[in-house]
Parts: C-alpha cells; sequence; structure tokens
C-alpha cells in the first residue's frame, strides 16, 4: 500500500515553527488551538476553599464546536474565564495557539459572550455592536455594515438606534451575541447565550450558529444546560461535575452526526443516543451530591 | 383612562372659603383714628362679591383645569382688594383679615386641583404657590407694619433692586463671573485631574480620601482670612477659598464614580485587550458621570457661599458679600435682601443649569431613563 502523499512541510521548513499565525479562514482543521494540561484552581473564599476547577485536561482542535454541559457551579464558567485570561489558574498550564492566554489576549483572539449581556447603557445598540470594531481601529462605515449584518443575523434588524434599557433580557443578549460575531475573533467563548431565549428563537439562533460555525469553521466553546442543544451544535460534548469541578466524559458527535444539521436530525436515533449519554453522564455527576 | 383626565370627579369642596361671608359683620380697619365699615368700603365690597361670585360659578367647570381657572379670579379678587386697601393706608382690622383668611383657604382649594392636571399647566402650582407666598408677605410685613429692618416687603426690595441695579450688577460681575467661575472650574478641574491620577497611583488615593475628610471640616471663616493675607484682597483669595472647598467634593466623586464601572463590564474591556486610557474613556468615565455631576451640583452652591463668606474678610469696595456686610452696618436691610435675592437666584439657576446637563447627558442613567 503506498504510503499517503504527506501533507506536511518539508523538514527545513517545519524544524522552525512558524511564530504562530492566528488562524485565518482556511487555516488546516486539526491543530490543536487550545491546550488545557492538569488545569486546578482554588478561589480563596472568606473561610474556605472553592475548588472550582481540579485537575482539568482538554484539547480543543482548530474548527471544533466544543460544548461544556453540567450542573450549575460545576466550573464552566471558570474554565472559559481563565481560556480567555480573565482569570488566572493556581495550578497546571493553558495554551492558546502556542501562547499563553494574556498574549492570545493581547492579540485579540477572543470573543467572549458573558452570561449576562454586559452591555453599555450609555451606547445604542449598534454602538454597543462596534465597541470592539472602535478598539481595533476598524473605519467607520465598515464598523456600521459589519454590525448591521450581524444584529439581521440575531433578529435585531430595526433596532440600531434603540438604548440597551429598551430591550427585553433576551434580545440584550442577542446584541451582545451580534458584537461578539462582528468582530471577527478566532475563538468564540459563549457562556450560555441562549439561556434567557424563548424555545422558537433559541432554535432559530441555534440554526444560525451552525451555518455560520460550517460556514467558518470558527473555533467555538460553548456553555449550555440543555442537552439537546449541546447535542445539536457540537461536535464534541465535555460533560463535567461539581465539588471539584473536573471532566466526566467528553463525546464526540462529529462521527455520528453530519456536519451540516438541520433541526429535524434532532428525531434521528443517533442524536437521541448521543443525548441519552450525555443525560447519563450528568446524572452520574449528581450522584456524588447525594 | 387616558384622555378623559378632565372628567374625573374632582375632590369635594370643603366649606372653608365661605368664612369670608362674615367679614362685613365686622370693622373693616381704620383710616387716620377713624374706624371704616366693611359695607362703606367699595372695594372690600367688591372683592367679597368676587370671590363668592367665583365659588357659584364654578359649577360651570368641566374639569380641574377650569375650576382652578374660575375660583383663581376668586382668589385674585380677595387679595387684589386687601392690597388696595393696604396701599390706600388703611390699618387692617378683623374684617380685612377676614377677607384674606377666605381668599387664602378658596387658594388652597386651586393648589389641590391644580396639583393633579398634567401638561404644561402642570407648572402652575409651583408658580402660583411661590406668587402667593410673596403675596402673602407683602400682605403681611405691611398689614401688620413688621418693621422694614427686620423684615422689609418684597416691595421694597424690588425698589431697593432698580435703585442699586448698577452696583448690583458690579458685585454679580465681581462675585459671580470673576470669583465663582474662576474658583469654581479650577477647584472642580483640580478635584478630577487629582482623582484621574490618584486612579493610576494608589498611595495618593489612600492618602488623600483621610485628608478629604479633614477638609470638609475646615470652617470657611477660618480660611477665608488666611487665604485674603495669603493672596490678597482681589478674586485670587476667593478663588482660593473656593478651590480649598471644592476640590475634596470633586476628588472623592469622581474616584467613586471611576470604581462604579461593573466587573463585567470591566472584564469586557479586558477582553478586547482595551489599554488603560481607552477604557477610561470608553467605559469608566461614561459610568462615572452622574457622580461628576453630583459633586459639579454640591459644589456650584459650596462655591458661592465660599466667595460671599471670603469678602467679609476683605475685598476691593465691590461683590456681593462686600455690599451685604457694608449695607447691614448702615441698617440698608432692602438693599441687603436685594443682594440675597441676587445670591439665592444666581445659586438655583446654576444648580439648575448642571441638573438639566446631567439629564441630558446621562438620560441613559436608571434615574432618568425613559422606555
Ligand atoms: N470569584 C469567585 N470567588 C469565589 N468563588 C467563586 C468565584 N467564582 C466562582 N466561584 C465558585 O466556583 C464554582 C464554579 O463557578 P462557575 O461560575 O464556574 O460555575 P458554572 O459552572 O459556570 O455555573 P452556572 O451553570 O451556574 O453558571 C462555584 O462553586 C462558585 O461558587
Ligand atoms: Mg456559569
Amino acid at each position: 500500500m503506498p504510503a499517503a502523499p504527506s501533507p506536511s512541510l518539508p523538514p527545513a521548513l517545519t524544524a522552525v515553527p512558524p511564530p504562530a499565525p492566528f488562524a485565518e479562514p482556511g487555516a488546516e482543521p486539526g491543530r490543536t488551538i487550545v491546550d488545557v494540561r492538569n488545569l486546578t484552581l482554588t478561589y480563596q473564599a472568606a473561610d474556605h476553599p472553592v475548588y472550582a476547577l481540579s485537575d482539568v485536561s482538554l484539547s480543543i482542535a482548530q474548527g471544533d464546536f466544543i460544548s461544556l454541559i453540567g450542573p450549575s457551579g460545576c466550573g464552566k464558567t471558570t474554565l472559559m474565564r481563565v481560556i480567555a485570561d480573565l482569570e488566572q489558574p493556581t495550578g497546571g498550564t493553558v495554551l492558546v495557539n502556542g501562547m499563553t492566554p494574556e498574549q492570545a489576549r493581547l492579540k485579540r483572539a477572543y470573543g467572549y459572550v458573558f452570561q449576562a449581556p454586559a452591555l453599555y447603557p450609555w451606547r445604542t445598540v449598534e454602538r454597543n455592536v462596534t465597541l470592539p470594531l472602535e478598539i481595533m481601529g476598524i473605519p467607520r462605515g465598515e464598523r456600521q455594515t459589519r454590525a448591521r449584518e450581524q444584529l439581521e443575523r440575531v433578529g435585531l434588524a430595526g433596532f440600531e438606534r434603540k438604548f440597551p434599557w429598551q430591550l427585553s433580557g433576551g434580545m440584550q443578549q442577542r446584541v451582545s451575541i451580534a458584537r461578539a460575531l462582528a468582530f471577527n475573533p478566532d475563538l468564540l467563548l459563549m457562556d450560555e447565550p441562549f439561556g434567557a431565549l424563548d424555545e422558537i428563537t433559541r432554535d432559530h439562533l441555534n440554526l444560525q450558529l451552525t451555518q455560520l460555525w460550517r460556514r467558518t469553521r470558527k473555533t467555538c466553546v460553548f456553555v449550555t444546560h440543555s442537552i439537546a442543544e449541546a447535542v445539536f451544535l457540537s461536535t464534541r460534548i465535555v460533560v463535567m461535575s461539581p465539588r471539584p469541578g473536573r471532566i466526566l466524559d467528553v463525546i464526540d458527535c462529529a462521527r455520528d452526526l453530519p456536519p451540516e444539521r438541520t433541526l429535524d436530525i434532532r428525531e434521528s436515533p443517533e442524536f437521541q443516543r448521543i443525548a441519552h449519554r450525555v443525560r447519563e453522564g450528568l446524572m452520574e455527576g449528581h450522584s456524588y451530591d447525594d | 383612562m387616558i384622555g378623559v383626565a378632565s372628567r374625573q370627579p374632582r375632590p369635594a369642596m370643603a366649606p372653608g372659603p365661605l368664612v369670608a361671608l362674615l367679614a362685613p359683620l365686622l370693622p373693616l380697619g381704620g383710616v387716620a383714628g377713624h374706624s371704616v365699615g366693611f359695607v362703606d368700603s367699595p372695594v372690600a365690597v367688591a372683592g367679597l362679591v368676587l370671590l363668592v361670585g367665583t365659588l357659584l360659578l364654578r359649577r360651570l367647570a368641566v374639569g380641574a383645569l377650569s375650576e382652578a381657572v374660575i375660583l383663581s379670579v376668586g382668589v385674585a379678587a380677595g387679595y387684589g382688594a386687601t392690597l388696595r386697601l393696604l396701599a390706600d393706608g388703611l390699618a387692617p382690622d378683623a374684617g380685612l383679615w377676614l377677607l384674606l383668611l377666605g381668599a387664602t383657604l378658596l387658594l388652597g382649594r386651586v393648589l389641590r386641583l391644580l396639583a393633579e392636571v398634567s401638561g404644561p399647566a402642570r407648572h402652575a402650582c409651583p408658580a402660583l404657590f411661590g406668587l402667593a407666598i410673596l403675596l402673602l408677605w407683602e400682605i403681611l410685613t405691611r398689614g401688620l407694619q413688621v418693621p422694614a429692618i427686620l423684615l422689609p416687603p418684597p416691595s421694597a426690595i424690588a425698589a431697593a433692586f432698580a435703585t442699586n441695579a448698577a452696583d448690583l450688577w458690579d458685585d454679580f460681575r465681581q462675585t459671580v463671573l470673576i470669583s465663582v467661575l474662576r474658583g469654581y472650574l479650577l477647584g472642580c478641574g483640580a478635584g478630577f485631574a487629582v482623582a484621574i491620577l490618584a486612579d493610576r497611583v494608589p498611595f495618593l488615593a489612600r492618602g488623600l480620601l483621610p485628608l478629604g475628610n479633614l477638609a470638609s471640616a475646615i470652617p470657611v471663616v477660618g480660611v477665608a482670612p488666611i487665604m485674603v493675607m495669603w493672596f490678597g484682597f482681589d478674586w485670587q483669595s476667593k478663588a482660593a477659598v473656593i478651590v480649598v472647598m471644592t476640590f475634596f467634593p470633586m476628588l472623592i466623586n469622581t474616584l467613586a464614580g471611576l470604581a462604579s464601572a461593573e466587573r463585567i463590564q470591566l472584564d469586557l474591556m479586558r477582553s478586547y485587550a482595551a489599554g488603560y486610557w481607552r477604557s477610561l474613556l470608553l467605559l469608566r468615565l461614561p459610568c462615572a458621570l452622574p457622580f461628576l455631576f453630583n459633586g459639579l451640583k454640591i459644589n456650584s452652591t459650596l462655591a458661592l457661599i465660599g466667595a460671599i463668606v471670603a469678602e467679609f474678610f476683605g475685598t476691593p469696595v465691590v461683590g456681593m458679600g462686600f455690599r451685604i456686610s457694608t449695607q447691614v452696618a448702615r441698617m440698608n436691610l432692602d438693599v441687603v435682601w436685594a443682594s440675597i435675592t441676587v445670591a439665592a437666584l444666581t445659586g438655583s439657576l446654576l444648580y439648575g443649569a448642571l441638573a438639566l446637563a446631567e439629564r441630558r447627558v446621562t438620560a441613559w442613567h436608571p434615574s432618568f431613563r425613559k422606555r
């Protein structure tokens, strides 16, 4: 059997790894983009330490869509915050595209959708979406077109001139999603972005998100409490459990589910089987409480 | 229901204003030692008839506003007749006081009606209230012959205002346009600038904040003479007093404002790798605006007080504080009152302008926002 032609570059060029250019679209999939090793994080609360993360190892490849699922307080937000350099770990290492999280942050690699909308009330909806673009020095005209495009994607066309406090909680959260998308980061970190939405809007945005992801192959880390949402969107699902926060199971969805997903795959037996396995994992995590 | 507010049931009418009907039974007052009966005075009778007449006419009213308009004619008649009789030299007696009481009770009814109307007419209630206080002040000081040294009637103050207009304007220019404005800008500007500095240099904030408590307890009358000795009689010493008074309120408010941005909003800036100045400009200063305005508003009153008090300790012979101190010594209390009026109007205008600016600039803040 002839050896498969190696796609790798000649040794002369790979000996010195190129200074990690951030994944432009079309960067080879499969390359590790986030590498978390033996991560431990202990919060020093007033009376006793809180073991938010304990020996967490996870590797996220370019183009992955990873969902974190687990009971409340199991450290999902904390893990994302460590990756985004918003929290310092007490042990272990995190590398983002070969760099420390801080270096990656300074290169503006992260689009973080927080658990709360975090909009600036003195800015209109549109100017909230253009905020990161302003900071990056993108010209006004382009800022506006990008903002409008993303607001339309999340179903908020026509609300550009409103102020955040004139919008419902779910609409505010959609503005914050549009804000993260407009800035076109290499790594999208989304903390329960659809938690406050009704079922129909949620389905619609799930579809939008999976289509966006398939088109751009942007690496996403996504926190959710919905099993169906996790299975529908992800290439891999990370099941976590609390006290101390750790990873129980990593479930591959890309193998059994097609990359191109429509809402009716939720009825398929493969989908049901994966959902069942996630549920088992969650229940196992909960049993530690008893 | 919206839009038919005028048909809402109006509050019931208390019979109070009818006490005026007893007035004709009592002596009206005296002119040059001769007693005058109520019915002998056509002015008093006309006032009473109009007052009672509007009480009957009020049935024609369709809403709160129109009833208030009708009844205010009766109030005006009662007050007008009283003022007219006092101007004619009448020394008032029970009959006139009863007419005034009836008119005042009727005014109470008018104010109660006006308090409920909305739209542009809602300003009528406070305006009428203020006007009524001025009129009562006028009537009571004249009718009870209060010595002008203790409390001159508003008309005397207005007359003093007119005859001393040139002096008062010079005082205003010296005190407000020169001393207060410069001192205020210096004090607030320095407080703000040092706050920004202290935000970057933590030991400054920790060292300065306890001093702020000390400074707020310093009496102006102690600082003012010292500043006059240091900086001389002209505006510089007044501005220095104002800087001492306004610096710390501004510093403390700015620091509190800069600390008021929420953690998650700061995290967002951090995730965009925004530098110190970027997050200051785009996040922390907008968050601080309500606090900044608080400082500016407090300081607007402090600055005026500081300048006037400081002028007691030496000025080039002009300025509101100088005017007050010299005219008190000469017993020209009407001029003193005119000066006080200028100061009070200036203070409230400054404060009002700042409050208006605040409303515009921080319309997004929960205390102002309208959906
Ligand atoms: N700043 C902090 N100080 C102390 N303890 C903290 C802090 N932040 C989080 N924790 C604790 O760490 C644990 C993990 O919190 P985390 O926010 O990561 O949970 P989560 O999985 O995101 O939960 P949820 O699904 O409710 O959002 C919790 O027990 C929490 O109490
Ligand atoms: Mg969370």
